[in-house]
């Protein structure tokens, strides 16, 4: 029995591991590719630890505007959703019980909905009320930031409805019946009783239609017009060369995510915590304490804090350089393609004297002019001015035919003396 | 006279700020945004492609041209059938419907252990872990796994320098990378739904089970699936839609000879400028999903109200 559990504990772990290493994996690797030298995002051949890369996205105009129409993007929805989500809950309470299945699959089915028809449609209407109505092609209903906050909106409420519906399931109407009974309007009613019950609603699902916005790509691919947000310009990207600099976007994401979600969850303990006692949330501090001298002075846990990255950064500075790093590399690569030459010599070499035992070469002088022209354009492809990569080029093209045709050890190496040199000597 | 009594009683319950503030809001979203967009590209869709200015004129009246061209292919084509476009929308249903439930696989453990585990800290971690990559751009996930999968991608870096093959192979062309990028991008909203059915099952349940001699894939058939279901429909309708819906993944990690459906349809508004064709084909995507899904549901025995809990 015993062995049977701890057999399911190792499965459990092992399937855990596996989970976890497909959910979090990509999003690691991606962040690795940020901080590697190479201009193609790669993770696998390690060259030289860089930040280079967040320079080019601060440099980066398209992806810093695209941020600016993001942002307005997800401030035009966040309010629309929030407003039309709220609503939609309070007139689910109440709708006449008949229409109330209806109308719960109509405003659910927007996240149902593919976003790529959600985008069409919203395109498609108000191309046509823009028709109806007689405007030109440039007028309000075309501009690009509207129509998707238009479009985002359309499910994102959905969303936020659903926090809406979550909380208010909990509220007592007996709350707002008294306060009635009590002589106050029904806007007040509204104001100081319902709206402070739902407020914690309304903050979650104002992050959650940011973030939704922020992040949707399939509604805002139709309606973006001239607007193109952060994700447009982010697929564009990807596309259509790349450069590690959206590893680096991707990392300061994730560190974000992190800290947020670390934060909230802080404050929901020191919450809980506070529950249990009795006390409010501020005078918990939960398990983690400070040295005594900084405690109740943020002033200095900030001092400390600069002082210990400008430190460090320093100190990082002085060590290490991307910059001599990056000619090491360069360095070992020159002498890999060293070796592989050298290697690639020495094995002609020995080819050609076994061919040399096996008997006199008569084809190889035969061959040589008709081959040499060809050479010069293998040579030159796209590597003329690397005087390394020309001796490269020529040795390794002829590697093949060599074993059948010693004579094509002319092949592309027309140019290097060091290697007529050797034929000669190895013929003679 | 029902509706304006139920009106009059509407106004008289919350006053008539607030209950034109509902009204409005409600209306807004419920004609402007949600009905009448997608009514007007259901019409939309059953016109001729036809310039700016003929519109509205003689020429425009009613067509089921498009529809045709979807099941017909062009006229005087070669083949009667539009081979191209019917084989990429049912190889776009069948992969969809396949990571739907490679999902469901990986995610129903899971969401089992999570839920009927005691809530302690390590649980905690896992929720939280489980959260980051959700909030991560659906751009910057496909990317990922396109540095993980590319011909210089991680993968075959790894397998080359570790001997095991001589040449990159191709997860790109070969799909690889699409499927896993799709099973990624939505695989939260498979683990979430069931996983909140599962918290709230009565561990005695299982406990009885248990005693009376059930082995553990008995406990799972008999008691916990069927108690699981509105979840598992849930999280696998909101799968299977966004997956046959998806656009970006396909455009990022779609091999050079696979196209999804959702392409043809960006295609045609973009590369191609017929509106209306891809309007109609964006109304077969999602009648035929909708089918699906409630043809699924009523398999299954599962009520609309379930969804989104």
């Amino acid at each position: 029995m015993k062995s049977d559990n701890t057999l399911m504990k190792v499965f459990l772990g092992l399937y855990l591991v596996v989970f976890f290493g497909y959910l979090l994996g990509p999003l690691i690797i991606m962040s690795i590719t940020g901080f590697n030298s190479p201009g193609f995002p790669r993770a696998a051949p390690w060259e030289c630890l860089t930040f280079e890369w967040f320079d080019v996205l601060a440099n980066d105009k398209r992806i810093i505007n695209g941020l600016q129409n993001s942002f307005m993007v997800g401030a035009g929805t966040v309010i629309l959703s929030v407003i039309m989500g709220m609503a939609g809950a309070l007139v689910l309470t109440q709708v006449w019980p008949k229409l109330r299945a209806t109308y719960y699959t109509i405003v659910i089915a927007p996240i149902l909905i593919p976003g790529v028809v959600l985008g069409i449609s919203t395109l498609v209407f108000w191309d046509r009320i823009n028709v109806m109505l007689g405007f030109s092609g440039e007028s309000f209903l075309h501009n690009g930031i509207l129509l998707t906050i238009l479009g985002q909106s359309t499910f994102i409420a959905s969303y936020c409805m659903l926090v809406f519906v979550a909380r208010l399931q909990r509220f007592d109407v007996g709350l707002t019946e008294a306060a009635l009974d009590l002589g106050a309007t029904n806007v007040q009613a509204f104001r100081k009783i319902l709206l402070p019950f739902l407020k914690p609603a309304i903050g979650s699902s104002a992050v959650l239609a940011f973030l939704a916005s922020f992040e949707n790509y399939n509604t805002t691919t139709f309606t973006f017009g001239k607007y193109p947000t952060l994700t447009i310009e982010l697929a564009q990207k990807v596309r259509y060369g790349i450069n590690p600099s959206i590893s680096v976007l991707a990392f300061i994401i994730v560190v974000l995510t992190i800290v947020g979600a670390l934060s909230h969850e802080i404050y929901q303990r020191r919450k809980q915590l506070a529950l249990a006692n009795g006390a409010p949330v501020g005078a918990v501090t939960g398990g983690f304490q400070l040295p005594k001298f900084l405690r109740g002075n943020p002033a200095s846990v900030v001092l400390l804090l600069v002082a210990l990255g400008g430190f460090s950064t320093i100190w990082f500075a002085n060590v290490y350089s991307p910059e001599t790093c990056k000619a090491e590399v360069r360095e070992i690569k020159r002498t890999l393609q060293q070796q592989r030459i050298e290697e690639i010599r020495r094995q002609k070499i020995e080819r050609e004297q076994q061919k040399l035992l096996q008997g006199p070469d008569i084809f190889g002088p035969k061959n040589r002019p008709g081959d040499a022209p060809q050479s010069p354009g293998k040579g030159a492809f796209g590597s003329v001015f690397d005087p390394q990569n020309l001796d490269k080029a020529g040795p390794e093209s002829n590697n093949e035919p060599a074993a059948k045709n010693p004579g094509a050890g002319a092949f592309g190496s027309v140019f290097d003396t060091q290697n007529l040199k050797k034929q000669s000597e190895s013929g003679n | 006279m029902k509706r304006t009594g139920f009106m009059s009683e509407f106004f008289e319950r919350n006053g008539l700020a607030l209950g034109l503030y509902l009204l409005l809001a409600v209306g807004f979203w419920v004609f402007i945004l949600i009905l009448l967009p997608q009514l007007s590209m259901l019409d939309f869709s059953f016109r001729h492609h036809l310039p700016p200015p003929e519109m509205g004129g003689p020429k425009d009246v009613y067509t089921l041209e498009h529809y045709k061209f979807l099941v017909l292919g062009a006229q005087g084509a070669d083949s009667s059938y539009n081979a191209v476009d019917l084989g990429v929308f049912v190889r776009t249903l069948l992969a969809a419907l396949f990571v739907t439930l490679l999902d469901l696989a990986l995610c129903y453990p899971l969401a089992y252990y999570l839920g009927q585990s005691n809530g302690g800290g390590f649980v905690r971690v896992l929720v939280l872990l489980l959260i980051i990559p959700y909030w991560v751009n659906e751009i910057l996930r496909a990317f990922a796994f396109r540095i993980i999968f590319g011909d210089s991608g991680v993968i075959n870096e790894l397998l080359i320098s570790m001997g095991m093959i001589g040449s990159p192979i191709d997860f790109i062309r070969e799909n690889v990378a699409l499927y896993s990028g799709l099973g990624y991008a939505y695989i939260l909203l498979m683990i979430f739904p069931i996983y909140n059915v599962i918290e709230s099952l009565d561990r005695n349940q299982i406990e009885a089970a248990r005693d009376m001699g059930a082995p553990w894939w008995r406990i799972h058939w008999r008691v916990v699936i069927p108690y699981a279901k509105p979840g598992i429909s849930s999280g696998c309708t909101m799968v299977f839609m966004l997956t046959a819906g998806a656009l970006a993944a396909p455009q990022i990690l779609g091999g050079p000879s696979s196209l999804w459906f959702t392409q043809i349809i960006y295609q045609w508004f973009n590369q191609g400028g017929n509106w209306p064709r891809g309007a109609a084909y964006a109304i077969v995507l999602l009648i035929v999903c909708i089918f699906i899904v409630l043809s699924m549901m009523r398999l299954f025995k599962v009520k609309m109200g379930d969804i989104g809990k």
